[in-house]
């Protein structure tokens, strides 16, 4: 078994052991059942597909809360190590920093992924187990956004890794890590409609809108939901996606990149910090 | 002997701040050797760049003759580690500590009962979660881990620090018993008391700059502390050379008088002394303790400096 699993398999261990994996997942599993049994009451039967009204709240949901499960998880993971004196022991091991970092990624994306699977996924057992008709392609989006889903919190969790290899303390790393949460959340896209708004109604140049949706890996993250098929017009998005020229495989790209990019800048500090 | 670990002319810098000053030092196989030094005093760091944790900002270290800063791990295999103050991930238990500490140094995790036994930590102890040991368990725990893979080198940092005697004394004996089997084994701590009978040599740090090395005898035999002799005069008398002679006496509170003898006139001023037993109404001698042997060398550590 190489490291990066040996360190992944003990990141997953103590997540279960100190009930990460269980609140979590019952978290999501909470919101989303509730979510798809009330939610979907004011739709009625207007024929719009039940599951796809679910995908369009689970992923207005999920935009919120996963970053922020995300960052819990993954602030922690390299200056807490430090500050208990475990990452001191560890790293006398044979075992180098990279793979310590990328074995702590994979344990906590596959924590979230779990939650997202069994969290999301009873929501969507639970409207077939009632009866409702789910036709082929709203199973279709509905895996499409739980795989995005956790590709996002991957984006949030490698984010939560380099903070972790940045702070000096934990405290700021929690600190940094809400920051962090603001801005993509709630920040970004106030300003970004701030400036649509203070543009009165001047058309962004095409480039430029594509631009700045592609730099928040929240809102590449909409724009995969949310904009193409049914749920494009459930949600209105699909009025900002006319305007744009970003496909499935730039937004997927995006991710990747908000990803990977983190992930290696935060092995780079990681592997420079002094004892 | 083989040498196991050899640092010539190490300099550490943290920003302005120099941790260790050009200190030479080699470990040979199956010897146990002291570290000692004030809290600051560099050993510390001088353990942390012998793993590799570290990298000197001078000098060279060779452990198995590698550099151990070079990203080989096969020497980290072979190295034992104990921090000071151990700790652990809390929501693990012991073994389940010990099981992933032993895969990361390739040992098979099922082979690990034996060694928890070793370092006597119990078997109901062994499957709670780390969080609810004691200052002792959790240090038997590091030692187990720090005897994974049967090391050819241990760096224990302050490794009975908190602890109990007996457990003390525990530890002290399976240090012995992994010398005999060649491990070399460096001890650090903050008193040279603690080391007595336990290590083959001593090393004194202060300030970051090694001040002796050599065995007890050769630090007793170097240092030249004076004897003190304690008398107490028949008569009640305080004043004057009992021995007639021009060694310096001075009157304790309880009405002795004392001197210092140097170790070569120790015999001499003795056999001066008890030259008219009647004088003389008691005697008493004050060798100098470990204490005394470690204050000598940092007052003069830090005047040579």
């Amino acid at each position: 078994m190489s490291n990066i699993l040996i360190i992944a398999r003990k990141e997953i261990r103590e997540g279960l052991r100190n009930r990460w994996v269980l609140a979590t997942t019952l978290l999501l599993a909470a919101l989303a059942l509730t979510l798809s049994f009330l939610g979907s009451a004011p739709a009625g039967n207007i024929g719009a597909n039940r599951l796809d009204i679910v995908v369009v709240s689970l992923s207005s949901l999920t935009i919120f809360l996963v970053p922020l499960i995300a960052l819990l998880i993954s602030h922690d993971a390299i200056v807490g190590e430090m500050e208990r004196g475990t990452m001191l022991l560890l790293l006398s091991y044979p075992i180098s920093r990279r793979q310590i970092v990328l074995g702590k990624f994979l344990g906590h994306v596959s924590i979230l992924a779990f939650a997202t699977l069994f969290g999301y996924g009873a929501a969507a057992l639970a409207l077939a187990a009632i009866g409702a008709e789910i036709d082929v392609q709203s199973w279709q989006a509905f895996a499409a956004m739980i795989g995005s889903s956790v590709l996002l919190g991957a984006v949030f969790i490698a984010i939560g890794h380099l903070v972790s290899a940045l702070a000096a303390e934990r405290s700021t790393a929690g600190g940094i890590a809400i920051g962090v949460w603001l801005f993509f959340v709630l920040i970004y896209d106030m300003a970004l409609l701030g400036g649509l708004v203070a543009a009165q109604g001047h058309a962004l140049p095409a480039g430029l809108l594509d631009a700045l949706l592609l730099a928040n890996p929240t809102d590449a993250y909409r724009l995969l939901n949310l904009s193409s098929g049914a749920a494009g017009s459930l949600s209105g998005m699909g009025g900002i996606a006319q305007h744009t020229t970003l496909g499935v495989p730039a937004l997927v790209g995006a991710l990747l990149v908000w990803m990977v990019a983190p992930l290696v800048v935060g092995t780079l500090v990681f592997s420079r910090r002094e004892l | 002997m083989n040498r196991t670990v050899d640092i010539s002319g190490i300099a550490k810098l943290y920003g302005k701040v120099e941790a260790v000053t050009d200190v030479s030092l080699t470990l040979h196989e199956g010897q146990t050797v002291g570290l000692v030094g004030h809290n600051g005093a560099g050993k510390t760091t001088l353990i942390k760049l012998m793993l590799g944790l570290i990298r000197p900002s001078a000098g060279t270290v060779r452990v198995l003759g590698e550099d151990p800063a070079s990203g080989n791990f096969e020497v980290r295999r072979r190295l034992g580690y104990l921090p000071e103050s151990v700790s652990f991930h809390m929501a693990l238990t012991g073994r389940e500590t010990l099981a992933f500490y032993a895969r990361l140094k390739r040992v098979d995790p099922a082979s690990t009962a034996p060694l928890l036994e070793r370092v006597g930590l119990a078997v109901a102890a062994a499957d709670r979660p780390v969080r609810t040991y004691s200052k002792g368990m959790r240090q038997r725990l590091g030692l187990a881990q720090a005897l994974l893979g049967e090391p050819r080198i241990l760096l224990l940092d302050e490794p009975t620090s908190g602890l109990d005697p007996a457990l003390r004394r525990h530890f002290y004996n399976l240090i012995s018993d992994l010398r005999s089997k060649g491990t070399a084994v460096l001890l650090s701590s903050h008193a040279l008391t603690e080391l007595e009978g336990r290590t083959d040599r001593v090393i004194i740090l202060n300030g970051g700059v090694k001040i002796a090395d050599g065995t007890l005898d050769e630090l007793r035999r170097i240092a030249r502390l004076p004897t003190r002799i304690r008398i107490r005069l028949a008569n009640g008398g305080t004043t004057g050379d009992p021995t007639g002679g021009d060694s310096r006496w001075h009157v304790m509170d309880d009405g002795m008088l004392e001197t210092e003898a140097e170790p070569g006139g120790k015999i001499e001023l003795l056999h001066r002394l008890t030259a008219n037993p009647a004088r003389i109404a008691d005697i008493g001698l004050v060798e100098p303790t470990l204490d005394d042997l470690y204050a000598h060398f940092l007052n003069a550590g830090g005047n040579a400096r």
